[in-house]
């Protein structure tokens, strides 16, 4: 066991747990921060996805100790209020089914957004690949991203 | 910080007449000293406002709070629900708060997730509640103004007596309201005067789901909760021999290791800790049954196909006359694999066993029977059992079954404390209660106009029950029938799999149907069309399904994809009854480089009245979506009893790329609404195939597609 400062949503937070331990399972265990999903554990799915300084990270397969001094945005923090554009975008397409995989979606859209603030259906297609929605809500998802594009290029 | 679903905290307390004394599910916020944010449940709760019956009670500032009892797992019952009692109330929908209801066999009846069958069950119970409320909110103006209760009207949470020009809102009349004694009998509203059922209402945890609240049964959390998961035989027909947990037991946040009955559960501080104490569990394994591999599961088929052994479910007149008369005869086999259902959250329960009562916390479609099996398994009468649910991360009835609520139960009795099992996506792939896998041989007999003399089915499926469904068309239009089913029993368990049975026997069905018209040099719409009429002027037998409804919804798929009005696209036909509602639909397949690509899939379905419109569209395109990527993809495998595909890298799950365009159109015709859960997903297969074998001549017949594009067998039925 090791003790780790955590940034996480811009505040810091403390966490007393073996290196390995994926940030997922601090989050969700210790910080009880349980916005971000387990859905495989392999990086497979998408439903843990997180901000690591910008980037959209699986993590279910990154070790707390790989997080450093790293800026860490989870669900929880995307927006104060829960009206970042991709957050609104998902609420007024009515993405979700049951749920459970739409933090992940959003936190992939967001990242991808913020680096391609305008991108075709194409390249929304293979942002949003590497999330698994078992409902099948991916047209919604879809029409949600690009209606987040236009939201943030008004 | 209060996280409560849309309504404040002293709106959350005052629900506690609603639950009649029973629990609700409520999760606060708590910043510990430790720093951590727990989630915490059974707020204790202060009545203070009114309740007019079981679904709904209303505050003094007009807030009209609507309980739902089902399981919410995607369906959207928990917007559809509360609309219909609001629609009946003439509630203004914006000051409308909708809370899971715990399990409460007092004042619900079949609090049940499954078969599509929540909104049939409940349409009558849901417009009366609500309609009984708003006579009682008329009746109480009625006394105030001194006036007769039909000078009065609703609109939008407010009673308005218009001669007078005077107006009060619910929130004011619900004390006097309250007092009134509930009427024996109510009107309900003439449906054309509906003005919420039939719109586009959003989900009503939308907010909560885009911002990360703790919904789902995975992110339930008590002060001092412990965490476990179990490992369970790896694979079926084998039994633990000999355990040694004293590397597990000695690893770091481990509290104890217990063995029972097949189980070795690994008890500790988080999730992390334990899952990786389970890696050093020393477990022997010894038979205990067969241990069958897929090969085998391949070798039953053929020859239980063959049998003399099957039961029959359906004879009609004489199908051994009708095939020797044939002037033309079909045979095809269809074959599926055996499916997990995957949702993305995997199984888990919280459970806490104490003397004075047993608290269960998590997902569940089948509430009653999880309380009642772990009341049998306890020894304790059901009423010592509370039972609250959490939003399910999906269920496709994987949690139908109760086996992993009662593990957390016995578990928590065994050590004695409060404990959340938790499913690693490994254990829930492994953990059985698949789709079954089955075979299908299909035979028709022609006779020289072309027309469908006789009909043959039979199934064999490993631990499938009956794998036919034998008043499925096209039963009760051909003169001669004979469809049984044979059952092979296996160790590997299976259970209900979203639309059971049909999900494949649709597929199956529809595309032996494609065939038979294309042997009968009939369009294959025209050919089902006039199959139905012949079931309705001269039915053989029962007649299941509603021929005009069935008529209706292919007429309406064939119209809106311009069915064999595009002569660039190959498409592809099928229609299905399953769960009360009728879908039909038609696939498109153009080539692109030589290569078949589906574009688009048309939907037209009659779910009799649309409840909520988004709610409805969607479920029709994620049961197409579902449908298309286990025909495609899905393939769990046997090798010596164990699973091969353990999680998502081997497992394929049908993702964005590989989705098609999809139109959904709705029947809309009045009638009293049914199940959307399943309905779309069966006839999707078919269509595919149909339209595959348009573009290419090539047919599938068994599932997964993916896995024989090339190998398929030729089925060049114009030169037979
Ligand atoms: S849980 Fe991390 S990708 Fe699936
Ligand atoms: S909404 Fe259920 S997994 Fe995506």
């Amino acid at each position: 066991m090791a003790q780790y400062t955590l940034n996480i949503n811009g505040k810091s937070y403390q966490a007393d747990v073996d290196a390995d331990t994926p940030l997922l399972w601090v989050l969700r265990d210790t910080l009880g921060l349980v916005g971000t999903k387990y859905g495989c554990g392999i990086a497979q799915c998408g439903a843990c996805t997180v901000h690591l300084n910008g980037n959209a990270v699986r993590s279910c397969t990154l070790p707390v100790s790989a997080v450093r001094a790293g800026k860490v945005v989870t669900i929880e923090g995307l927006s104060e209020k829960g009206d970042h554009p991709v957050q609104a975008a998902w609420n007024e397409i009515d993405v979700a089914q049951c749920g459970y995989c739409q933090a992940g979606q959003i936190m992939s859209a967001a990242a991808f957004l913020s680096k391609n603030p305008k991108p075709t259906t194409e390249q929304i297609d293979t942002a949003m690949q590497g999330n698994i929605c078992r409902c099948g809500t991916y047209h919604r998802i879809r029409e949600a991203v690009t209606l987040a594009a236009a939201k943030l290029n008004p | 910080m209060s996280i409560l679903p849309k309504t404040s905290r002293r709106e959350f307390l005052k629900l506690a007449t609603t639950a009649g004394g029973g629990l609700l599910l409520g999760f606060y916020w708590n910043d510990t000293a430790a720093g951590a944010a727990h989630v915490v449940s059974n707020v204790s709760l202060t009545p203070d406002d009114i309740t007019f019956n079981s679904y709904l009670s209303i505050a003094p500032d007009g807030i009209v709070t609507i309980l739902s009892p089902n399981p919410e797992l995607g369906q959207n019952i928990k917007t559809s629900f509360p609309m219909i009692v609001a629609e009946e109330l003439d509630a203004d929908w914006s000051k409308v708060k909708v809370l899971q209801a715990a399990l409460d066999t007092r004042k619900f009846e079949r609090q049940v997730t499954g078969g599509s069958g929540a909104i049939p069950h409940s349409w009558e119970r849901l417009r009366k509640a609500g309609a009984s409320a708003r006579q009682m909110l008329l009746e109480a103006a009625a006394k105030r103004w001194q006036v007769a209760t039909d000078t009065l009207t609703t609109s939008q949470g407010v009673v308005t007596h218009a001669a007078s020009k005077r107006n009060a809102t619910y929130g004011e009349l619900a004390a006097e309201a309250g007092k009134l004694s509930v009427p024996a009998t109510v009107t309900l509203k003439d449906k054309k005067d509906f003005t919420l059922i039939g719109q586009a209402i959003r989900n009503v945890d939308n907010h909560e789901i885009v911002t990360g609240k703790p919904l789902y049964g995975l992110d339930f959390y008590r002060e001092g909760m412990l965490f476990a998961v179990i490992q369970r035989p790896r694979a079926f027909g084998t039994k633990i021999k000999s355990v040694d947990a004293a590397a597990a037991k000695a690893m770091p946040g481990i509290v104890d290791v217990v063995t029972f009955r097949n189980n070795v559960a690994v008890v500790g501080k988080s999730t992390w800790l334990v899952n990786k104490a389970r890696q050093v569990l020393k477990i022997e394994y010894e038979p205990d049954g067969a241990r069958e591999s897929t090969t085998d599961h391949d070798k039953f088929f053929k020859t239980l196909l063959d049998t003399s052994e099957a039961t029959v479910r359906r004879k009609d007149g004489d199908v051994d006359a009708a095939f020797k008369q044939a002037a033309t005869v079909i045979t095809r086999e269809y074959q599926c694999p055996f499916l997990p259902h995957a949702p993305l959250e995997p199984m888990n329960f919280f459970a806490h066993v104490r003397e004075e009562g047993v608290e269960l916390v998590g997902p569940t479609q089948t509430p009653e029977m999880a309380r009642t099996e772990t009341a049998k398994l306890l020894g304790i009468p059901a009423e010592k059992i509370t039972l609250e649910l959490t939003r399910l991360g999906g269920g496709f009835g994987r949690r139908l079954k109760a086996d992993y609520v009662l593990e957390a139960a016995e578990l928590s009795s065994i050590i004695k404390a409060p404990v959340k099992v938790v499913w690693m996506r490994e254990d829930d792939m492994m953990g059985g209660s698949y789709r079954p896998a089955v075979r299908y041989r299909f035979s028709a007999a022609l006779n020289d106009q072309g027309e469908m003399i006789g009909y043959k089915l039979r199934g064999v499926g490993i631990n499938a029950g009956n794998c036919t469904r034998e008043d499925n068309f096209p039963s009760g239009a051909v003169d001669n029938v004979l469809i049984d089913s044979v059952e092979h029993k296996s160790p590997i368990t299976t259970g209900a799999w979203r639309a059971p049975i049909t999900n494949f026997l649709a597929f199956a069905e529809q595309a032996f149907i494609d065939e038979v018209a294309r042997a009968a040099k009939k369009d294959p719409v025209q050919f089902r069309l006039s199959l139905l009429d012949k079931a309705k002027r001269t039915p053989t037998g029962a007649v299941k399904y509603d021929v005009d409804r069935m008529k209706a919804v292919i007429q309406l798929a064939a119209e809106k994809s311009g069915w064999g009005r595009k002569p660039k696209i190959s498409q592809g036909f099928s229609v299905y009854f399953s769960h009360r509602s009728y879908v039909a639909q038609v696939a498109e397949v153009s080539m692109k480089n030589g290569k078949p690509v589906l574009q688009k899939i048309h939907a037209a379905a009659d779910c009799g009245i649309v409840v909520n419109l988004s709610g409805a569209n969607q479920q029709v395109r994620g049961g197409i979506v579902d449908g298309l990527g286990h025909a495609f993809f899905g393939n769990l495998t046997f090798n010596g009893g164990a699973v091969e595909q353990k999680n998502f890298n081997t497992y394929k799950l049908i993702r964005m790329k590989d989705v098609p365009e999809i139109d959904v159109h709705f029947v809309n015709n009045g009638m009293d609404p049914t199940g959307l859960g399943e309905p779309a997903l069966p006839p999707t297969g078919g269509a595919v195939a149909n339209a595959f074998f348009a573009a290419t001549g090539k047919r599938f017949y068994n599932q997964p597609f993916d896995k024989q594009q090339d190998a398929i067998p030729q089925a060049n039925i114009d030169r037979m």
